[in-house]
């Protein structure tokens, strides 16, 4: 940009609407993407800030525990923890069985006290009559139901 | 996309003869192959270069140093041991130790399965890491929970 080219100032609105927390960079962790765009620890304590300042020099002069006090002010859970399964799903599994379940009590007593008595036609005397019916018109002489009778022997084919 | 992502190690590119041998488990897919088009294919190498080259930058800020990981651990390859050693490089040039803890972790969580290829990684950087004091994850222990 030339120095003397007109440049448009933008109109500060500080003081007009506050920023709301949802809108500003947030920490997460992700495999896929191992640097958030924040610490984890926003207000360090006097103790890390040191810590800080120290890092700033060789870290061949820092401890383990120092070490690992810096990876945590800056991340939330290692990889190892962030990528830990959870026990949730025997939960899951156990909650659908046991509701199946209950669903199989509801329709037994569905069965008995909502359903009316069934048709007549499952009496076993019509069921007889209905089968004898049915080999007398020859249904399924072929591969069918009247394939499978013997008429002459009056049974059933072995 | 003619390939799919997951190209096995030993297929020979297109680009002329590179071979890599077994014991290299040097896993990375050319950028932006596509056997259809008639553009320039990346190498490996110039891909490897051109990644060097960006945390090489002397005053690499942090957001640049955290935009170019979050992008390299994006692709569907682990990055070689020369990119790695910039980047922890440009770590130590920003001071700070955790993100160099971590790239370590993403990449070994990058590898996936192939078991193989962190530690050849830990044993190339080896030199770089004792040089700038950085602990992998098993020496600090937060590779276990």
């Amino acid at each position: 940009i030339k120095e003397d080219a007109p440049v448009l100032q933008p109109k500060l609105h500080r003081g007009v609407a506050k920023v709301e927390d949802y809108a500003l960079p947030a920490y997460f962790d992700r495999r896929d993407s191992p640097l958030p765009d924040v610490s984890y620890v926003q207000n360090l304590s006097a103790e890390q800030k040191s810590l800080k300042e120290k890092e700033k020099g060789s870290w061949v002069a820092l401890s383990n525990e120092e070490k690992i006090a810096l990876y945590r002010i800056s991340f939330k859970q290692s990889f190892a923890e962030m990528n830990q399964g959870s026990g949730e799903w025997k939960s899951v599994v156990g909650g659908i069985f046991f509701f199946i379940g209950f669903t199989g009590l509801v329709v037994l007593w569905q069965r008995k006290y909502v359903y009316g008595p069934v048709p007549h036609t499952f009496e076993e005397e019509y069921k007889e009559k209905e089968l004898q019916r049915m080999l007398d018109m020859r249904m399924g002489p072929v591969q069918g139901f009247s394939a499978h009778w013997d008429y002459e022997n009056k049974q059933w084919k072995k | 996309m003619c390939g799919n992502m997951f190209r096995a190690v030993f297929r020979l590119s297109a680009s002329g003869a590179r071979s890599l041998t077994r014991s290299r488990p040097c896993y990375s897919a050319p950028l932006a192959s596509r056997c259809y088009s008639h553009g320039k294919v990346e190498t490996d190498e110039e891909f490897d270069s051109r990644w060097v080259t960006y945390f090489s930058k002397p005053d690499l800020d942090a957001w640049e140093l955290r935009k170019g990981m979050n992008t390299l651990i994006g692709y569907d390859l682990v990055p070689e041991p020369k990119i790695l050693d910039s980047a922890l490089r440009a770590c130590r040039r920003l001071n700070d130790l955790a993100s160099a803890i971590r790239i370590l972790e993403a990449v070994k969580d990058k590898a996936g399965p192939h078991k193989d290829i962190y530690p050849y990684l830990i044993q190339e950087l080896k030199p770089t890491l004792t040089e700038l004091g950085i602990s992998t994850p098993e020496e600090l222990g937060i590779d276990k929970l």
